[in-house]
């Protein structure tokens, strides 16, 4: 797994609730037998018209160009509900996405972005709108997110604490994933297996 | 001295724990593995890169469901990448020696419906798949939940999985239903009560006399959707129900031992005096057949009911929610056009889902303009229906008969709604575009979609039958 310690990046504001998994990755694009290449159908059904067409950028935030290469997405309530597909985390990093912050995660998705280098952050509602109002206001306004002290720098200087299991900041700091560090411990599986009928 | 008292989810929980880790998740011990072609590819792929195999071939168990075509199987598949996804399923299972229940085996069906009907599935064991309605495992009294794909690679490396405890929630229903109200009812009421994220980093457990009143399907399809309230996980406390479904099965023990597992079955609880970090009390006799109207499964209300306004002004979302459904605040929900139905999905595709279905289709006939697919959960479920001739009640009127799998609950497998286009549909989610792109879902039980079917429009099905509907609860 690829390390994270700290990003600066322009922003992309999504201010959506329950934003799905559906949105995020649409399921007739789940069909690969490998973890890349679902950035470019990312949100199709946001990007694309019925014809396939790219929609225009007053009709999808991702269109935006003001809103191009920007590696922070940010969202409402409860992210990435709906299935617990890996293609999400997967299609959003795919895209350039490396953090998202929202106001709230769904489970699974909140997990399996932790497995992909893809950081979720979650920071009060009114932090976040905060956020939405000055990306909107100037695209090209940067937002600092630095794991080790668990802090967001928004735009104008404010800082802003966030939480992180420790365990999982330390997988993330060191790119160490959790196979390894299961397999460390296959004695002990054994012997608790042994121990049972 | 006995330890404190606990709840079912602590118990489970705490008998599969081989390490704290300091700061950090436990090491969870996984008692069964259930995989399927969409999301495991990825994972062999990274076993094989680290060069580790599948530690517990013999806890691990496979199925083809989501991709694969519900068209005749003696028919090739179609689509090169569903088909390059069960073929890699195949030779993965084939390589690290998986069981894998394929087509025409007589038990492919869908992952969580083969589960208990196996008997893969058992009271106090934990249970993960690559899918997030493994939730269903649960109406056994068994800690089941989705997993991401890296943790489908770390289960077949290690049979453990890294997990945080959650929260309890006990959520009660007592009472009795009324007729015509099924256990698909109850849980699209629950989720209109507490909302899409209400159960977010909790694990329910379903209790009261309208929960224990229910069948083991009834049971599965109200766990099933725990996850539509944002909760890891359903629990429902095994009992005598659990055991006579479960006995038999061909994945259980047999004779004495059957008896000697069912005593540590039933003793399987919530103690007394436990406490849940949460609890709701619902009454069952508030329920009536439900629908949902917009683009999530909490937006759902009686079919009597008109579709609401917007809670406040503004709310961008809930215009947009109503505009993509084609429906306008203060228009009974009743009378909405359809133009499919589909009847399947791990939430209602067991036999006595179809039972229920033909039970209303019997002597109708689907609406001209209506196209409606009745696609059992297994072909064990299928051979049933088949034996008890429903296949012929659903045929004559109208209805397409197909061959197991997710099918339109996902629309990977090309059994797709049509943009625009309005399905009555028995799944679990009705998101925007989950049954297709522009697809239209109006989520309900097996008997009102079949009246949906045959009225062209969503319709209570109590008006359709008024004699001869049985309440799944028992008074
Ligand atoms: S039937 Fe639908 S919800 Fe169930 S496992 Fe298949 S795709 Fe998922």
């Amino acid at each position: 797994m690829e390390a994270f310690v700290q990003l600066e990046s322009t922003c992309m504001p999504f201010w959506r609730d329950d934003i799905d998994t559906d949105q995020i990755i649409p399921a007739r694009f789940l069909k690969g037998t490998t973890r890349t290449g679902y950035g470019q159908n990312l949100f199709y059904d946001w990007r694309y018209d019925e014809q396939g067409q790219l929609k225009p950028a007053s009709a999808s935030v991702f269109n935006d160009p003001r809103y191009a290469g920007a590696q922070i997405l940010v969202s409402g309530h409860n992210f990435g509900c709906g299935s617990s597909r890996e293609h999400a985390p997967w299609a959003l990093k795919d895209f350039g996405f490396c953090v998202v912050i929202a106001v709230s995660f769904a489970d699974i998705f909140y997990n399996n972005a932790l497995k992909n280098s893809l950081l979720p952050v979650a920071l009060p509602k009114q932090v976040v709108t905060g956020l939405i109002e000055a990306v909107q206001a100037d695209a090209s306004c940067q937002v600092v997110v630095d794991l080790a002290t668990q802090q967001v720098q928004l735009p104008g200087g404010a800082q802003h604490a966030f939480d992180i299991n420790p365990f999982r900041k330390q997988c993330l700091l060191e790119g160490v994933d959790d196979v390894g560090f299961v397999l460390a411990r296959l004695a002990q599986i054994e012997a608790w297996e042994a121990a049972r009928p | 001295m006995p330890d404190r008292s606990k709840t079912l989810y602590e118990k489970i929980w705490d008998a599969h724990v081989i390490e704290q880790v300091t700061d950090g998740p436990s090491v969870l011990y996984i008692d069964r593995h259930l995989i399927h072609e969409v999301t495991s590819p990825q994972a062999f792929a990274g076993l094989a890169q680290r060069g580790v195999g599948v530690r517990r071939p013999d806890k691990t168990s496979a199925t083809v469901d989501h991709s694969l075509p519900t068209t005749p199987r003696n028919e090739p598949i179609a689509d090169a990448q569903a088909k390059n996804q069960i073929e890699t399923l195949r030779q993965n299972c084939a390589a690290h020696r998986v069981t894998l229940y394929d087509v025409e085996s007589g038990q492919q069906g869908i992952v969580h419906v083969i589960g208990p009907e196996l008997g893969l599935t058992q009271p106090g064991q934990t249970i993960v798949c690559g899918d997030s309605h493994t939730s269903t495992h649960g109406a056994f009294g068994a800690l089941a939940f989705g997993i991401g794909t890296s943790e489908v690679e770390l289960v077949l490396a290690t049979q453990c999985l890294l997990q945080a405890p959650s929260k309890t929630m006990e959520i009660r229903v007592e009472g009795c239903l009324k007729p015509g109200v099924t256990a698909k009812d109850i849980i699209l009421f629950i989720i209109s009560r507490i909302g899409v994220g209400g159960g977010t980093g909790h694990v329910i457990e379903y209790t009261g006399s309208a929960i224990t009143g229910l069948s083991m399907e009834g049971r599965m399809t109200v766990c099933n959707m725990s996850i539509e309230a944002g909760a890891r996980a359903g629990l429902i406390a095994p009992d005598h129900t659990t055991v006579e479904y479960l006995r038999g099965r061909p994945c259980v023990p047999q004779g004495e031992a059957f008896d000697e597992a069912a005593q540590a079955w039933l003793a399987l609880k919530t103690d007394d005096g436990a406490v849940y970090d949460r609890q709701i009390l619902l009454k069952a006799e508030d329920i009536e057949p439900m629908v949902t109207y917009g683009t999530n499964p909490g937006m759902a209300l009686g079919i009597s009911q008109t579709v609401p306004a917007a809670m406040s002004d503004g709310d961008e979302d809930y215009v947009a929610a109503l505009a993509y459904m084609q429906l306008e605040a203060g228009q009974p929900i009743a009378g909405t056009a359809i133009d499919v139905a589909f009847i399947g999905s791990c939430t209602n595709s067991r036999i006595e889902d179809l039972r229920a279905a033909a039970a209303i289709a019997k002597g109708r006939k689907v609406h001209h303009r209506v196209r409606g697919l009745v696609v059992p959960g297994s072909e064990a479920i299928k051979q049933q229906a088949e034996s008890e001739d429903l296949h012929r009640i659903f045929m004559a009127a109208g209805f397409e008969w197909r061959e197991p799998g997710c099918s339109m609950c996902i629309a990977m497998n090309g059994d797709m709604v049509a943009p625009g286009q309005a399905c009555a549909s028995t799944s679990n989610r009705n998101f925007k575009g989950r049954q297709g792109k522009g697809s239209r879902t109006f989520l309900m039980s097996p008997a009102m979609a079949v009246a949906a079917a045959i009225e062209g429009a969503l319709v209570d099905v109590r008006t359709l039958a008024p004699a001869g509907l049985d309440a799944e609860g028992v008074c």
